[in-house]
């Protein structure tokens, strides 16, 4: 028998995802629980589950895992972590449910440095629902809301919620990273480590927001979605724009 | 037996901590009470009243239609609330802010009630303690109803004080006992329609 | 009378004491008058006790705070009072579909929209018909005064972790604000064991989740038809409050700062040498039935007249009228905010109905 020498992630489960073929969902779930097995923190970790394609982040996810509602994910993590210091608690959240219905509690538990992880998944607009515009929709994008293409001067300009949160006292870690080539893969998971980093060394509140690909609803297939998230980082940069967290040190 | 007092007058003349002392008192001579605070949205100057109720039985309405027992404190808490006092009932009046003579039908309303003109704010001022006329009131209220001891009233006060404004115990007892003096040597009659201090 | 320990205390505070006797883990609130006091008290208490105190952002926040804490099994709370209460539906609606033990004090106030700051029972329908999406109950108790402020306040807590379902303390302006003494009776307040659900990190034991999103109609309809039995099951916890001795020909049915009212009023009537009982709702969901019920059986061939005086326009007249089933007369008595009545007005007001009411029945 040959050696076994590459195994899925331990925290993640063994069930098929029903992400759409090519969505950027299924690598983050195994990036984040690569991340969790490395840290070693699966027994005491807690997820909050958010509504958007990934609310059934439990079926995939072997952590405790619990749901909020729509956009509350970051204040229901704050009450969890406030009542258990002990326990890593993280979100995971879309761009619609973290940047535009739940940015007041996920601003907020920023600015407080809550000692708790979360992740956006921005994908430009709501997945779930079939594809309306959210505040993450690039001037002049498509969308069933914006069918003319979005108009910034009439509904909004994009949110870059990394670098906004990268600005407050309360940030530790803040970065926006991708995951359309392996390259991108690895600098996400090692900043999705250092967002868990941040929390467990008590630094404050760990951010990654993630440029992701939604082959249904840009109308695309997977090859080209992934194209399609080069052409966004001219409005979404990546990088890390903001890291209190230096490795090494427990 | 059952007390409703009204405490009125301006917002200011520390009728909620009155109120407040009056009840807290109530609760130590181990009668039910309730306290009521009712004020408007000026913190300072505007009208102020709260209502307090000691019964010996259980309270029900902590509000009160026709008290028993008003005190007095400015003239509009007198046109606000003497008509509501419940006949043969009793009325504590700052007679420095209301004087006899500005209140009209006087004798028709003494055949009805019981009045007391107590000069409180003169009272507190004589021993420099201007803000101190409520408590000559309670003094008064004290000598008037006999609803409770010295000793009670006492207690009531230093736990409503507390540690961080214990230094005001000795000034406030004094202007306390003021007002019960004044009651004493001018209204010494009415010692007969006082209640009997509970054992 | 007997010398007890007692405080003089605003309800307000007597509802911080009672969650800090029920040992709360945490509270995360926004202020809003007239509950303010209760995050003050608990600002200074629970730190020193090691607990968690946290001013959110909104009241939306608040109550997902809860949410997230009653998710690890910790004992979670949030107060505010009605429009903050509005605020918190939606989450109300997911604590109880996720079977999550919570507790929520609602401190009414005058509405709709912002109304104002003067007592009001307006929010009766809100809180018995859960006050956000779907097919769910809060268990509602109705206090009365400090004492029971208290003692809701800490009971709340073990009826919460018993059902596993959000359970709401519903005070008022006058109940809050008033003081009134309290005896900090020691309780017996029983804690349920969490172990089975809580989300404690999954350690020695397989991951869990906890879900409210069933795709699956099946699914969907077993989650309700869960949940419809639990509340079947909650009316065991109905109680109310029972002044009748029998031959009434009237009954008083009224809760909270209203019942004080019309308690009073039921004096001056009995003395007036009328036939009057009354009943206080003490649980407003389960609402009491068998006490209403135990009347209509004791008094089939001459039921009494049902009167229901409320600090809102009719609204817990309803659910007497559901009860009664048009075996007797229900008159609502309704009075809007800011417009109280004092016990004597009521007296008038009962005396009224009952002219009307006897007339017809003669007719
Ligand atoms: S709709 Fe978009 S985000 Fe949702 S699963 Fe499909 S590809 Fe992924």
């Amino acid at each position: 028998m040959p050696e076994k020498f590459f195994h899925p992630p331990k925290s993640l489960k063994d069930t098929p995802f029903h992400y759409c073929p090519g969505c950027s969902h299924s690598i983050a779930h195994r990036v984040l629980c690569e991340v969790i097995d490395e840290l070693g923190i699966q027994e005491k970790a807690l997820g909050i589950a958010s509504i958007g394609c990934s609310c059934f982040l439990y079926f995939y996810i072997d952590v405790d895992i619990v749901e909020a509602p729509h956009g509350r994910a970051c204040a229901a993590a704050t009450g969890a972590k406030r009542a258990n210091p002990d326990m890593v608690v993280f979100t995971y959240q879309g761009d619609g449910d973290f940047g535009a219905i739940g940015w007041g509690e996920s601003f907020h538990a920023a600015l407080r440095g809550e000692k708790i992880t979360a992740i956006m998944m921005n994908n430009t607009l709501y997945g779930m629902t079939g594809g309306q515009a959210s505040p993450t929709t690039i001037p002049e994008q498509k969308t069933t809301t914006t069918p003319f293409g979005k108009d910034p001067s009439e509904s909004g300009y994009p949110l870059r919620a990394a670098e906004i949160l990268a600005g407050l006292e309360g940030v530790a870690f803040s970065g926006r990273f991708a995951l359309n080539n392996p390259k991108r893969i690895l600098e996400t998971k090692k900043a999705i480590k250092k967002a868990f980093l941040a929390q467990i060394k008590g630094l404050g509140f760990g951010f990654v927001e993630i440029l992701s690909a939604c082959p249904i609803n840009w109308k695309m297939d997977p090859i080209s979605a992934l194209k399609r998230v080069d052409e966004l980082t001219q409005v979404f940069p990546l990088g890390t724009f903001k890291d209190e967290v230096k490795e090494g040190q427990p | 037996m059952k007390l409703e007092v009204i405490l009125s007058g301006f917002g200011g003349q520390g009728i909620l901590f009155a109120g407040n002392l009056l009840a807290q008192t109530g609760m130590v001579a181990d009668y039910n009470v309730t306290y009521l605070p009712v004020y408007g949205p000026e913190m300072r100057g505007g009208t102020c009243n709260c209502t307090v109720i000691i019964s010996d039985k259980e309270i029900a309405s902590p509000i009160v239609k026709k008290p028993s027992f008003l005190i007095i404190m400015n003239y509009p808490s007198l046109v606000k609330f003497l008509p509501r006092l419940k006949h043969n009932g009793r009325a504590i009046i700052n007679s420095d802010l209301v004087s006899s003579e500005s209140v009209e039908d006087l004798e028709a309303l003494k055949k009805k009630y019981r009045l007391y003109f107590v000069p409180v704010n003169s009272l507190a001022e004589s021993i420099e303690k201007p803000f101190l006329a409520n408590l000559c009131m309670i003094g008064a209220f004290y000598k008037i109803t006999g609803l409770f001891s010295k000793e009670q009233f006492k207690k009531a006060l230093k736990a409503i004080l507390g540690e961080k404004k214990a230094h005001l115990f000795e000034p406030n007892l004094k202007a306390f006992e003021l007002g019960a003096e004044y009651i004493e040597s001018h209204y010494s009659a009415s010692k007969k329609g006082k209640c009997k201090s509970r054992k | 009378m007997t010398a007890k320990k007692r405080i003089l205390v605003k309800g307000a505070e007597a509802i911080a004491l009672g969650a800090l006797k029920a040992d709360v883990d945490c509270y995360f609130g926004y202020p809003i008058t007239p509950q303010s006091d209760i995050p003050e008290l608990m600002a200074r208490e629970l730190p020193k006790r090691g607990k968690v105190f946290l001013q959110a952002e909104s009241e939306l926040a608040a109550i997902n705070m809860v949410l997230g804490a009653a998710a690890t099994g910790k004992r979670a709370m949030t107060t505010s009072s009605s429009p903050g209460i509005s605020l918190m539906g939606e989450a109300f609606s997911y604590i109880a579909a996720l079977e999550l033990p919570a507790v929520v004090v609602n401190v009414m106030r005058g509405g709709p929209g912002l109304g104002g700051i003067e007592v009001s029972q307006g929010d009766y329908f809100q809180a018995v018909k859960g006050g956000g999406h779907g097919d769910y109950h809060l268990l509602v108790l109705a206090p009365c005064n400090a004492q029971e402020q208290y003692e809701f306040t800490a009971r709340a807590f073990e009826l919460a972790e018993k059902y596993r379902n959000p359970v709401m303390v519903l005070s008022d302006a006058i109940l809050a604000q008033m003081k009134e003494p309290l005896e900090l009776k020691k309780l017996k307040i029983k804690r349920y064991s969490v172990e089975e659900w809580a989300l404690t990190g999954a350690k020695g034991r397989p991951s869990r989740f906890i879900r409210s999103l069933f795709l699956d109609a099946e699914e969907l309809k077993e989650k309700n038809l869960t949940l419809q039995k639990k509340y079947k099951k909650m009316e065991k916890e109905a109680r109310a409050e029972f002044i009748i001795e029998g031959g009434e020909e009237v009954i008083v049915v009224a809760f909270g700062s209203m019942a004080r009212l019309a308690k009073e009023a039921c004096e001056i009537l009995k003395q007036k040498g009328y036939a009057v009982g009354m009943i206080r709702p003490i649980t407003l969901f389960p609402f009491p039935k068998k006490a209403i019920e135990k009347v209509l059986e004791a008094s089939a061939e001459r039921p009494p007249v049902f009167i229901v005086p409320e600090l809102n326009c009719g609204q817990m007249v309803e659910d007497v009228k559901l009860c009664v089933e048009g075996r007797a007369k229900v008159i609502s008595l309704p009075y809007p905010p800011s417009v109280i009545p004092f016990p004597e007005d009521l007296e008038k007001e009962i005396k009224k109905c009952l002219k009307s009411s006897s007339i017809r029945q003669r007719a």
